[in-house]
């Protein structure tokens, strides 16, 4: 008789210890952050997308040979020795022209290897991450501005093979 | 029902229809306003219940529809359920099967018939209120087996069953706490209980004499019980039985269900209000005038209250094994509530 009114008392301080706790969070500020108006500050050095500061490539392909899933492409081609010279923001002189600078984010696994061997330090991981789109193609950033310089260049080489 | 009718005779030629048509008419307006009234007040309390729910696991809830704080979050839910398929599974006892929720829904329904929510705003006044309420209320435990049953499948025959098992066991003690309430007042009449407690918060009976509110408390625990609340919630128990009782319905039919649940436990708190609370009375005591919250927004500010405590304590406690409830009904509520209500009656005869 005596344990049943002991675990009687028992039970009801412990319904109200728990109801004490349940109440302290009630007014406990939540957690959440709405995401798509407030957002994560993201750390300095994420790794998200890939951007690359085409005024500052020189399109060495170094960034290319080391990215483990290939998911970078560069095709560069020679300036021609009468046109003016160019330099990076770091001073580097620009010889090459890069025709080609793509990047498949679908590909990419984010190790950042590529970014090491930049000369220039114009490739970067950026803190982007709300990339989505609705078609897989989209992923394929193209970063080269530059054009072929002139369309004789495949002729050459047909009539070199030739 | 009295002043819906008298609404009613201000339509010109009123008089006219024939004396059928004037006796059903009433009844049919005041369904439809208890349904209204309802409906709304379930559309509420599911939205309080995810905010409630939500703030004490630190977390917002409902945010978006309607603009402030997700208030129409609900309303967008049920037009969802209204447009979703119903869909009968094929080996279920059909008629059953489309019986049940509204069996369920019209327990919780039919009981708001005698519920006073103001001085004049109930549908009827039973000289036999709360022993109606108490039938009626238990008329879902019926829907509920139906349901566990016609949907052949083992979670809801065993959320049917141990549905059953805890409401029949959970009846006694309630109706016991009910009648210490009863005895001072003398009357069954949700009315006459109301304007016994007239006059502010000491008039109420939960603050009248400790028996009473003490039999609060056993009410209130078993009142959480009968509408399958948590840590009473072993029949629709989601990690161990899916859902339930209702896991094989979907669309409207399991809209119903839900209305019945919060339903339910508006019913439940609106008893406890009208019995323990005092009703639609004003809270201060009567020597401080100009008290002029009307009398219906009281009851369900009261009940609304007792409604936060159920949420509350779904959020604090786990879920009770089957005997443990059986021993919590048979063993300390019954024992407890039969106590009470000898000392209650004992104040009564020598006090």
């Amino acid at each position: 008789m005596l344990t049943y009114f002991k675990n009687l008392g028992l039970g009801v301080v412990t319904v109200l210890n728990s109801m004490r706790v349940a109440w302290r969070h009630l007014f406990t500020p939540s957690v959440t952050l709405q995401y798509p108006t407030v957002k994560w500050k993201m750390p300095e050095r994420s790794r998200m997308r890939l951007f690359n500061k085409i005024e500052d490539c020189i399109g060495c392909s170094a960034c290319a040979r080391a990215c483990p899933t290939k998911c970078i492409t560069v095709q560069s081609e020679k300036r021609g020795k009468d046109e003016p010279e160019i330099y990076a923001s770091d001073g580097t002189v620009i010889k090459l022209r890069t025709v080609v600078y793509d990047i498949d984010m679908t590909l990419c696994c984010y190790c950042a290897l590529c970014t090491f061997p930049c000369p220039t330090k114009c490739l970067v991981m950026t803190g982007e991450y709300e990339y989505a789109v609705y078609d897989k193609k989209d992923h394929n950033y193209h970063f080269a501005k530059d054009k072929p310089m002139t369309v004789k260049a495949p002729k050459e080489q047909s009539t070199e093979k030739a | 029902m009295e002043s819906i009718a008298q609404l009613l005779r201000l339509i010109p030629k009123y008089d006219k229809l024939p004396g059928m048509a004037q006796a059903i008419i009433p009844v049919l307006v005041s369904c439809i306003v208890i349904f209204a009234l309802l409906a709304l007040a379930v559309l509420f309390l599911v939205w309080m219940e995810r905010k409630v729910s939500a703030h004490i696991q630190d977390r917002l809830g409902p945010m978006y529809v309607g603009g402030w704080h997700g208030w129409a979050q609900t309303i967008a839910d049920a037009l969802k359920l209204l447009l979703k398929e119903d869909i009968v599974p094929a080996a279920t006892d059909k008629l059953l099967f489309k019986m049940a929720p509204f069996i369920v829904f019209l327990g919780a329904f039919a009981a708001f018939v005698v519920v006073p929510f103001g001085a004049s705003s109930f549908v009827t006044d039973l000289n036999i209120g709360v022993l109606y309420i108490v039938a009626v209320g238990s008329l879902s435990v019926i829907g509920i087996i139906m349901a566990g049953w016609a949907s052949n499948n083992k979670y809801s025959l065993y959320g049917g069953m141990r549905a059953a098992a805890q409401i029949i066991s959970y009846e006694i003690p309630s109706a016991i706490a009910i009648m210490t309430v009863i005895i001072p007042v003398g009357s069954l009449s949700m009315v006459d209980i109301v304007n016994a407690q007239k006059g502010g918060i000491q008039h109420w009976f939960l603050f009248r004499n400790p028996f009473i509110f003490l039999a609060f408390i056993v009410y209130f625990v078993a009142s959480l019980a009968e509408v399958n609340r948590t840590p009473f919630d072993i029949p629709e128990a989601e990690s161990e039985l899916v859902a339930g009782y209702h896991t094989e319905y979907s669309g409207m039919r399991f809209a119903f269900f839900f209305l019945a649940e919060y339903a339910n436990m508006f019913l439940v708190a609106s008893v406890a209000t009208t019995l323990f609370l005092g009703g639609w009375t004003q809270v201060l005591p009567s020597s401080i005038a100009h008290q002029f919250i009307p009398g219906p927004i009281l009851f369900f500010l009261k009940a609304l209250l007792l409604i936060f405590i159920q949420m509350w304590l779904r959020w604090s406690l786990p879920r009770l094994r089957v005997d443990q409830l059986m021993y919590l009904s048979w063993k300390v509520l019954l024992p407890i509530s039969l106590v009470l209500v000898l000392g209650v009656g004992w104040l009564a005869v020598y006090w």
